[in-house]
């Protein structure tokens, strides 16, 4: 009864082939849109943009790369940290080193340094497989690791591999204030999101969905499995180094190796799984729930266990954290294996077919 | 010469501890194709359990005898043990039969969280201590021949012995009782075993049992050597190369894959580190482990991967 | 089914108005300190001594002396668990609360993320004996407060007191230091001194650095068993200290040639290898004991009334003494910021800081405050941030730590250019300027 698709019909193909080709749809979207462009800013508080906004926007774009990778062509990778890591020292280096660099060449020269940092650690997809695969990416993560801590030129010689970036400004609009950041992120992930969905609707994305679903029958009926899964390397690659650039740039501020070590590769893969794999909307469902989730914890334990009288030190919330995050986990992958995406889905198709059951 | 001799032989015996921690992948992979990333995790737990029993066992019985106190630490960790095994097959494996290796990687995932949350508020973050009466100081072999001798750590040694000696019980385990005939017919095909009668939901308590005690005795040697603290599950990552370098359904694949793997690294961190300025053996270890899937994707002694189409 | 739910759901918005209405409580009435700590993690047992020191300590001002001046102190403490994008969200969660003085990021890499953010919300930090070496210098970096040393001043002291062993630093010429340190802006920090160092004696300086968090350093001993150095600097945190001390007591190598950074010398770090580490030093910006003063009164006032964050043993160790240290600072900032700005009113950030840069703590003062004997006079200036420099050495027996030196001083002489140059590099990189002199009246 809500989506009425009476009455839509597509006349062209450019209309059959839209995105949202259900008008209801559509309007959502806008509407989500606007929130976020319009509404949010004049309501959130500077700490809900510091400490959820924006590292949920930057998480999101991090997680529609990893799941590009992960989800669409089904090559599981762990260095996911790395890729971050690659992007965010790249596009310092670019940024610092050449004059007068604009923000948004830096983070795409960022992006690229990703790209090709992927492909090489990517080589192996071609012979390995599978969970090999994934402990085989993790040398990509610990290669990094090593890697910005031990050449110096990387990190701009400075002494204790700590470096940082300031004043930043995209067109002469400086990007300090919170609502600047959380613009700026938004619109990177609005036009990165948009360029991966069509991606994954095209050809390329068919390959790689087919190289996921049977690698061999692929390869019989002519898809390039070396092209396919390097293709998608590169661009998850890129989509994941933009992200770790602007997590450093905008959200960290200054930043060490450490700040994108395995358990940042851990936590994307996390959200990929959660959100539902092969599914762009999983991406954001997978970060507002892991990054979200922990804050949420913190703030409402001491409130819960207050209400039953019992004062609780700050470990422990943090081992409650744990446990719980551990078994919301497990519980939602038994409720729905296929992740949050595939609720929202099957949630939309009730209320598609709604009054109906099916 | 000497050097290179010790630093061989400290790579062997690191190999072999790391080797411990990846039985238990290893066998749990084996029986029910899960990749189970909790293992660190029930390492760091059961090393927990058992350091911290040994300080309450005087407490509670009152008997002050520390060979007496780990034993019944041990024997009280290894039941937590099974309690756990039995708990995760009971509240999470078998709600997810079938589902793909992704969602079983990231339920396991989810119990790795829940185990660290529970066994740090169940026994604190502190650093706490195993004492096994390891010895502690080194001795040194053949002083005669070279100069200072060649340093072999006894902990090592001892540890080693007892990862061989576990090998060989699980392999005995394996090939002469029912029940490890049972369990590698689980391994070779789930559907197969169940229709002539094997109960599967035991067989997966069994195994994660065993897997657990595995944890428990790679956490107490571990535990001894390191102490015991939550960065215990960092061990996990360091055995990872060795799983999939010995293949990830081979017992024998995780000792040789531990050995190579212990000594590549020594050696490198060792040799090839002074030249790029050092802190290379983590890498190393997995881009070792890589170079060999490029020449044998399945690992060493691992199934050979038959895609059907 | 849906019951159960029900409850859940009534439960959920039942505690998020609780969560509301007692932030609301928290008004201007009363000094506020954000504690950033970390209890779990590798670091957590390092970690909960120093942020239960802190904690006794202000419930200690508040049971004894009423708060400062008559205005009561509250706290809250927010987990990081040493990770940068945890602290930083702490930090930004609790930087707004009414009344917020300072932060002390308990971590060199929370404290380069927090640099970057605190002039612009004017909020000042604390870092005693860790974080930016080169912001001692005060007018390059208004916001920073590396109180009592820094990585630089502590490597320069444990040179001065190698040469002492050796019989003058001379003697150095042609013997062999190794550092092993942990790989991360913490361990790296005293290289650039300690290459100044070598330079000027002499001697052959062996970087190991050892992989975070620290737990496998095999491979790193015995590359020292192999070069057998004279002395081995460690410079750990956490598990990776006492993980070394087995280590060198597996390969052979004496503890006693040993020497660790301040945090590096604790009793989580030696404890647990006990006999084994008889005869290792490390530096100690403190002393280890339940004698002084202001430990008895913590015992007097907060434990003995049940209100003690942690165990009564652990009352006076060597982290905890230090984290009663730097709170002991910050109220004794805000207690000078109110000299200045009027007695038994709340402090802002910025006031705070004027009274961090204006600390004149001579022995008078600690004596009154009961910290005869456990720390030297401290007194901070506009140029200088650091207020004072004075550190020993003191040695495990096996069960605790003895002072075994005398009190020294670092070398300014050596680290004055060093700290100028660097804070123009650091200047020149962010394009910003050093402040202007009357800037200090502020």
């Amino acid at each position: 009864m809500f989506y009425r698709e009476n009455g839509q019909f597509k006349t062209s193909y450019v209309a059959d082939q839209q995105i949202f080709p259900i008008a209801q749809d559509r309007t959502i979207i806008l509407l989500l849109l606007a929130v976020a462009f319009v509404v949010t800013p004049l309501l959130a508080s500077d700490y809900t943009f510091r400490a959820i906004l924006i590292p949920f926007l930057i998480m999101s774009l991090a997680a529609l790369g990893v799941n590009v990778l992960v989800g669409y062509c089904g090559q599981i990778s762990l260095g996911s940290g790395a890729f971050m890591a690659v992007g965010a020292y790249g596009a310092y280096n670019f940024f610092v080193r050449v004059p007068d660099m604009p923000l948004i060449p830096a983070l795409i020269l960022g992006g690229l340094c990703a790209t090709f940092f992927g492909i090489l650690f990517g080589l192996p997809s071609l012979r390995v497989k599978g969970l090999y695969l994934a402990v085989a990416t993790l040398a990509a993560q610990f290669f990094s690791d090593w890697m910005f801590l031990r050449i110096k030129w990387l990190t701009n010689d400075s002494p204790s591999g700590s470096v940082s970036v300031s004043s930043l400004q995209v067109f002469g609009l400086p990007i300090d204030s919170a609502q600047s950041k959380y613009w700026f992120c938004l619109v990177i992930l609005v036009v990165m999101a948009l360029l991966t969905k069509n991606l994954v609707r095209g050809a390329i994305g068919r390959e790689w969905m087919a190289i996921r679903d049977m690698d061999v029958a692929a390869a019989v009926i002519g898809i390039r499995p070396m092209y396919a899964k390097l293709s998608a390397f590169a661009v998850s690659s890129f989509i994941i180094g933009v992200a770790g650039a602007l997590w450093a740039f905008v959200y960290l501020g200054a930043w060490e190796p450490a700040a994108f070590s395995v358990d940042v590769s851990f936590r994307l893969l996390f959200m990929v799984i959660i959100g539902g794999l092969g599914s762009i909307m999983g991406a954001f469902f997978g970060a507002a729930f892991i990054v979200v989730l922990p804050i949420l914890l913190n703030q409402f334990l001491p409130a819960l266990f207050g209400l039953f009288g019992v004062e609780i030190s700050t470990a422990d919330i943090s081992h409650a954290e744990l446990m719980i995050f551990g078994g919301l986990i497990v519980w939602f992958l038994i409720v729905e294996p296929h992740g949050l995406a595939k609720l929202w889905s099957t949630a939309k198709q009730k209320l598609r077919v709604w009054p109906f059951p099916y | 010469m000497a050097f290179f001799l010790e630093t061989l032989i400290g790579g062997l015996m690191a190999g072999m501890l790391y080797s411990l921690v990846a039985l238990g992948f290893v066998l749990i992979f084996k029986a029910s194709g899960v990749f189970n990333f909790a293992q660190g995790a029930m390492v760091l737990f059961a090393a927990l359990a058992m350091a911290r029993f040994a300080e309450w066992v005087p407490r509670w019985t009152g008997i002050d005898n520390p060979i007496f106190a780990n034993v019944v630490a041990f024997l009280l960790a290894g039941a937590l043990m099974f309690v756990v095994a039995w708990l995760v097959e009971r509240l999470v494996l078998r709600h997810l039969v079938n589902q793909e290796g992704a969602t079983l990687l990231m339920a396991t995932l989810g119990i790795t969280y829940f185990m660290e949350g529970l066994g740090q508020t169940l026994f604190g973050s502190d650093i706490y201590k195993i004492d096994v009466g390891m010895p502690k100081d080194p001795v040194f072999a053949l002083e005669s021949v070279f100069e200072g001798g060649i340093l072999i750590n006894k902990e090592d040694v001892i540890a080693a012995a007892i990862a061989a000696a576990l090998v060989a019980a699980l392999s005995v385990f394996f090939q002469k009782t029912t029940t490890g005939r049972a369990l590698r017919a689980v391994a070779d095909d789930h559907q197969a075993a169940q229709s002539i009668g094997i109960p599967l939901n035991r067989i997966w308590v069994i195994v994660w049992c065993v897997a657990g005690v595995v944890a428990l005795v790679s956490g107490m040697i571990w535990g001894s050597k390191l102490g015991v603290q939550f960065s215990l599950t960092t061990v996990a990552l360091r055995a990872l190369p060795v799983v999939i370098l010995g293949g990830l359904t081979s017992v024998p694949g995780a000792i040789i894959g531990g050995l190579i793997i212990g000594v590549g690294e020594k050696l490198s961190e060792v040799f090839l580190g002074p030249y790029v300025g050092g802190g290379i053996e983590i890498w190393f270890a997995y881009v070792l482990a890589l170079l060999f899937l490029l020449v044998r994707p399945q690992g060493l002694f691992g199934e050979k991967i038959i895609d059907r189409v | 089914m849906k019951l159960s739910k029900l409850v859940i759901a009534a439960a959920v918005v039942a505690a998020g108005t609780t969560s509301v209405a007692t932030s609301a409580f928290a008004q201007a009435k009363e000094q506020f300190f954000p504690l950033l700590s970390y209890r779990t993690g590798p670091y957590a047992p390092n970690g909960t001594p120093w942020a239960n020191g802190k904690q006794d300590y202000l419930k200690l001002i508040n049971a004894r002396d009423g708060g400062i001046n008559g205005v009561k102190l509250t706290f809250e403490e927010c987990e990081t668990g040493y990770a940068t994008d945890r602290g930083v969200e702490c930090y930004e969660r609790l930087k707004s609360r009414p009344g917020v003085t300072l932060f002390d990021p308990q971590s060199t890499g929370i404290t380069f993320a927090l640099t970057e953010k605190a002039p612009a919300d004017k909020m000042p930090l604390i870092t005693l004996g860790y974080g930016l070496s080169v912001s001692q210098d005060g007018m390059a970096f208004k916001w920073n407060f590396p109180l009592m040393g820094s990585y630089w001043t502590g490597a320069d002291i444990l040179i001065q007191h190698i040469g002492k062993a050796n019989g003058g630093l001379d003697k150095l010429k042609g013997k062999k230091i190794a550092l092993v340190y942990h790989d991360s802006p913490f361990g790296k920090e005293p290289i650039p001194l300690l290459q100044e160092r070598a330079k000027m004696h002499g001697f052959d300086l062996q970087l190991l650095p050892v992989t975070a968090p620290g737990v496998e350093q095999k491979a790193t001993w015995l590359q020292v068993r192999q070069s057998r150095p004279d002395y081995v600097l460690l410079w750990g945190w956490g598990v990776m200290n006492s993980t070394a001390l087995k280590e060198a007591q597996a390969t052979g190598y004496p503890r006693d040639k040993m020497y660790g950074v301040w945090w590096a010398g604790a009793e989580p770090d030696a404890k647990d290898v006990g006999d084994g580490a008889k005869g290792y030093n490390a530096l100690a910006l403190n002393t280890a004991s339940q004698q002084p003063k202001v430990i008895q009164e913590i015992l007097k006032h907060v434990h003995a009334k049940g209100q003690g964050t942690g165990p009564k043993d652990e009352v006076g160790s060597v982290l905890y003494t230090r984290g009663v240290i730097i709170q002991m600072l910050g109220v004794e900032a805000v207690r000078r910021a109110q000299e200045r700005f009027g007695k038994g009113k709340v402090m802002t950030s910025e006031q705070v800081r004027w009274g961090l840069e204006n600390l004149a703590l001579d022995q008078k003062r600690l004596d009154a405050l009961g910290f005869t004997d456990v720390m030297r006079p401290l007194s901070t200036s506009c140029a200088d941030h650091m207020g004072s420099t004075w550190a020993r050495v003191h040695t495990w027996d096996g069960k605790k730590w003895n002072m075994s030196s005398d009190w020294y001083q670092a070398d300014e002489q050596i680290i004055k250019p060093m700290v100028k140059a660097g804070a123009d590099k650091y200047l020149s990189d962010k394009k910003m300027t050093r402040r202007a002199v009357n800037d200090c009246q502020s």
